[in-house]
């Protein structure tokens, strides 16, 4: 299989991204950090999905593994990702290449990092272009200046022959975003791309990522610490915790009824404008667990409030709340009653 | 063992008199010019900034990238040295005979965002909380048990964590050692720079809190800066929104977050992304970056961005009256009387075009 | 009050006790068996620094006209003689002391002196930092070896001297790394912590800065004491430094330069010495700066 040939449309029922059973451990530390411990994920074409959590819960290296970013030697990878029909994990190195960027491609939290500080970001579109299209190199440029128009950069034309140290973080954003579509990938990654943003900012890009998404029926992985965030982007949102998804659903669905105690007491401790003066805040007790030492049960057992011994001794397994709704807890009949207060939702 | 008195110590001035009262704080860093021919020009970084802080309320500061609110924690710590303005602490001028910069020291600490860069790699918890009162003439025996009584106050075992280095405590540990240090030397004002911005969520949750809980045992006045506007809300008695250096808008915190007046607040506040997923935002509030502090426009800094702007907002510029502490001031002169805008002229202020989000 | 809850509720985890910033550093040191190796290595110079004159098989300032350049093997020769009839392992041995003191002196001394300068300059900043820095860079566009020559040669031959020459060349790179580091150091939140407890600078210097960037600095000093050695030894063979009939490396390279044509592996055994020391030296300054690589 030299040619990287993604499957037919004909499959248009198989989702775009399956991630069925992946583990991804860390060795090079005394013992080795099991950073994520049996994921399932699907994405459906055209669809948006948001992954949430904390930092340790796994998220960020779940999205790496789908462009297989980890370091070789100190990664242990297993179960399986299908990208558009593709084994990713089977890839040769010359078949990885030609993955990344034309299949899925992946944007990033700091654009200053993630470009190259010693060429113009014009350059680096022609580059990705080029690298997997046959097309010439005015041609690429032409594409070039297209996307940025499409990302809203205002002055295109020059800002193409810009570095990227002389432009401002929305604008280096909207460029790294370019970048990552050039080549128009079925896929696009996203790992907190607004986080280092200003407010006013932010929304712009989430609106852009949101009106992309909608021209070009692009399947988009939105990574992101921020409930507020995946909510404007996603019409799914799956919550992650050391290293599993522990509940997953309609966004609609998660914020109004979660049922994961997790997500429940996320949503709790949030602040917001509509509690009392003085109030304190509801926090969850105690801290993540050591991914190089996870317990046998539920890894949230320890500081849930709805916990019982069964939770600690094995791994609960994923329950069917409701069509696409599903989480990972012995206890859902008990948090059922505990509803969120509707004022989060306004903010 | 330290004092937890109901009312602050030393308080001079008595409970009518604002803490910390600031006028005309300017700060412009030279940029690196040619060699000849003078400097390619400044960055305004805090631009004839007034404002004032009651004792034991909590201003919170709120901003984006270039408004200024860090470099004005840093002068109003004279960690940076301000080009004029004058800081006048529970009635006394700072710098003066009367309070002179080592002893305002005293009374006003801060809190940094990164909380390992924030403690000395090569010293133990203990050292580094227990070195601000050493500087200040404590024997060491006295600090080092002031700092375990801290470490205790703020929620971690001194047993546990008195000797261990700043590497092998967490994000939200780490902070809560960073206000053990502020209040090592029992300030009576403390500068939250950012302090919770890089914690989780949850973690978040335990620090604001203990912020709380401390700001009523100790009596504490706090001036919250921070770019989340939720947690800003939680936290805040008075919020003041600055704008490339100058203050757009103060006020009492229900009134800034509920009735905003200047366009910029406005904006601001819809631009946080919604919780519902049925009412998405549509349209973004403000289309460009936050524009760079070295060339601000004229007049009106925001009249570039503003959908209500007129010509007359090129030519003058609006200001915040320093005075009144209570009141809801707005630098805009659609709510000058008087000023040539077509709404002032009018009495139209427009309000938020969607309710409180 | 959720505070105090989370330590109460949750079983603590076993913390053993920390073992501090420079044991960690030595266990890593350890485990790094090339670094060891040069440590060994290094540590066997300095004792036949320490010991060799009282070592040697013979008198190294025996001279015997009868048995100059004799090959390596000869019987009471083990590594041959000179072009004057000494024994050359007796004179590599007692070399030692008088090759290594003109290493690692001028480093030490220079290693004090421009750490001083570079904190100075890193920590007070803006036009301080810039007299200071744009002095040290006039000396440092020197080449350290003709910046050593001609000290040498305005101040005199004699080890005195070229230890003097040799410290001045060193101290502009070392005062370069101090301020580099200082100023980066300086602009932590720590120290802007420890400036807004009201603390003095000398303090703040003494407490907060040395600890953090000594280390650095060390490591690089390390890495000139086989660049001392050489330029030493490049010294005494113009006749600068050491003067006969001492033993010393540099010098005894000069002195046999004529025994290239008949005993090459004879003249060659000083330089082999320096080689094998300035080896050590750097494979020691790189161990200890992976060893203090320490990412948290």
């Amino acid at each position: 299989m030299d040619s990287l040939a993604a499957a037919p449309m004909s499959a248009a029922t198989e989702p775009l991204v399956a991630l069925r059973d992946l583990h991804v451990s860390f060795t090079g530390g005394r013992a080795p950090v099991q950073a994520v411990n049996g994921v399932d994920l699907e994405v459906a074409r055209g669809d948006t999905v948001a992954l949430i959590g904390e930092s340790g819960s796994g998220k960020s290296v779940t999205l790496r593994s789908l462009l297989r970013l980890h370091p070789a030697q100190r990664t242990q990878m297993r179960g399986e990702i299908r990208v558009a029909g593709l084994d990713v994990l089977g890839l040769s190195a010359r078949q990885l290449a030609d993955y990344r960027g034309k299949v899925a491609s992946m944007i990033f939290q700091e654009p200053l990092l993630a470009l190259d500080p010693v060429y113009s970001v014009g350059q680096q579109i022609v580059e990705s272009i080029r690298r997997h299209e046959p097309v010439s190199a005015a041609a690429a440029r032409a594409r070039a200046l297209q996307l940025f128009e499409r990302v809203r950069i205002p002055s295109a034309a020059r800002r193409l022959d810009a570095y990227p140290h002389e432009m401002s973080g929305g604008m280096r954003q909207r460029a790294m975003i370019a970048l990552a579509l050039a080549c128009r990938p079925q896929l696009l990654l996203a790992d907190e791309p607004t986080t280092a943003l200003d407010a006013t900012v932010q929304i712009q890009i989430l609106l852009l990522l949101r009106e992309l998404q909608r021209e070009m029926g692009l399947s988009i992985i939105f990574v992101t610490h921020d409930i507020g965030a995946a909510v404007e982007v996603a019409d799914r949102i799956a919550v992650m915790y050391a290293g599993r998804i522990v509940e997953s659903g309609p966004a609609r669905t998660l914020i109004r009824a979660p049922r994961h105690p997790y997500t429940l007491a996320l949503l709790k401790g949030r602040a917001h404008g509509h509690l009392a003066r003085g109030a304190r805040l509801q926090t969850i007790q105690g801290s993540p667990p050591d991914l190089a030492a996870l317990p046998p049960g539920c890894a949230f057992a320890e500081r849930c409030a709805f916990a019982q011994d069964a939770c600690r001794a094995t791994q609960p397994p994923a329950v069917t709340l409701a069509a696409d709704h599903l989480a990972r807890c012995l206890r859902t009949e008990a948090t059922a009653v505990a509803v969120v207060d509707p004022a989060p939702c306004q903010g | 063992m330290i004092d937890t008195p109901t009312a602050p110590l030393d308080d001079v001035g008595g409970p009518a008199q604002p803490l910390l009262s600031v006028r005309g704080l300017t700060k412009h860093f030279p940029l690196k010019g040619q060699l000849l021919g003078g400097s390619a020009g400044v960055v305004r970084a805090v631009d004839d900034v007034d404002f004032t802080v009651r004792k034991g309320e909590t201003l919170g500061v709120v901003g984006e990238s270039g408004c200024g609110k860090s470099t004005t924690a840093r002068l109003l710590m004279h960690l940076i040295a301000a080009d004029t303005g004058e800081i006048v602490f529970d009635g006394c001028v700072v710098g003066s005979r009367q309070l002179p910069w080592k002893a305002f020291r005293r009374q006003v600490q801060m809190v940094f965002q990164d909380s390992y860069s924030s403690l000395n790699p090569r010293l133990t918890i203990e050292d580094s909380i227990a070195f601000a009162p050493q500087v200040h003439g404590v024997a060491r025996r006295e600090a080092v048990e002031r700092a375990r009584d801290l470490l205790t106050r703020v929620g971690l075992e001194p047993r546990r964590f008195a000797e261990r280095y700043p590497h092998e405590l967490s994000g939200g540990q780490r902070q809560r050692v960073n206000i053990a240090r502020a209040l090592a030397l029992q300030p009576r004002l403390i500068i939250l720079d950012e302090a919770v911005s890089a914690l989780d969520k949850s973690v978040e949750a335990q620090v604001l809190n203990l912020l709380l809980d401390l700001k009523d045992a100790f009596g504490l006045t706090y001036v919250f800066i921070s770019h989340d506007l939720h947690v800003v809300r939680y936290i805040s008695d008075r919020v003041m929104v600055m704008y490339l250096g100058q203050v757009a808008e103060l006020g009492p915190v229900e009134a800034i977050f509920d009735a905003p007046r200047h366009p910029y607040t406005q904006a601001l506040l819809a631009s946080m992304p919604t919780m519902d997923p049925d009412r998405r935002t549509e349209e973004a509030p403000l289309a460009g970056d936050p524009p760079n502090p070295i060339n601000p426009p004229p007049g009106c800094r925001f009249h570039t961005r503003c959908p209500h702007a007129e010509a007359v907002c090129k030519l003058k510029a609006p200001r915040v009256q320093a005075g009144s502490s209570s009141a809801h001031a707005v630098a805009c002169l659609m709510h000058e009387p008087g000023s040539g805008h077509g709404r002032a002229a009018r009495g139209d202020t427009p309000a938020m075009a969607q309710a409180a989000e | 009050m959720n505070i105090a809850v989370d330590a109460r509720k949750i079983p603590a985890p076993v913390f053993e006790r920390s073992p501090g910033y420079w044991r960690t550093v030595g266990r890593r040191f350890l485990r790094d068996p090339v670094a060891v190796g040069a440590a060994a290595v290094v540590l066997l110079l300095v004792m036949l620094a320490l010991f060799g004159p009282y070592l040697t098989p013979v008198d190294p300032y025996q001279s015997s006209m009868l048995n100059r350049l004799k090959p390596i093997g000869t019987d009471g020769y083990p590594l041959g003689s000179d072009e004057l009839g000494r024994d050359m392992l007796s004179r590599l041995m007692a070399g030692a002391r008088l090759s290594l003191f003109m290493g690692i002196v001028p480093v030490l001394c220079a290693f004090v002196i421009g750490t001083a300068i570079g904190l100075v300059a890193g920590y007070a900043g803006g036009r301080t930092n810039t007299l200071i820095m744009r002095t040290i860079d006039v000396f440092y566009a020197f080449p350290s070896v003709l910046l050593a020559i001609a000290l040498s040669g305005a101040l005199g031959a004699g080890i005195f001297n070229s230890l003097l020459s040799l410290t001045i060349v060193f101290i502009p790179p070392i005062a370069r790394v101090a301020e580099s580091v200082t100023t980066q150091v300086r602009a932590r939140d720590f120290v802007e912590a420890a400036r807004a407890s009201g603390a003095s600078a000398f303090t703040i210097v003494r407490v907060h800065v040395l600890g953090n960037v000594l280390g650095p600095i060390f490591v690089y000093a390390t890495s000139l004491v086989a660049v001392a050695m050489i330029i030493a030894s490049g010294l005494s063979f113009l006749g600068l430094g050491v003067k006969p009939p001492e033993p010393e490396w540099g010098l005894m390279l000069n002195t046999l330069r004529t025994a290239i044509y008949s005993q090459p592996w004879i003249a060659a055994l000083p330089g082999v010495m320096i080689f094998v020391t300035s080896i050590a030296f750097n494979m020691l300054s790189d161990g200890l700066r992976s060893a203090m690589d320490i990412k948290q």
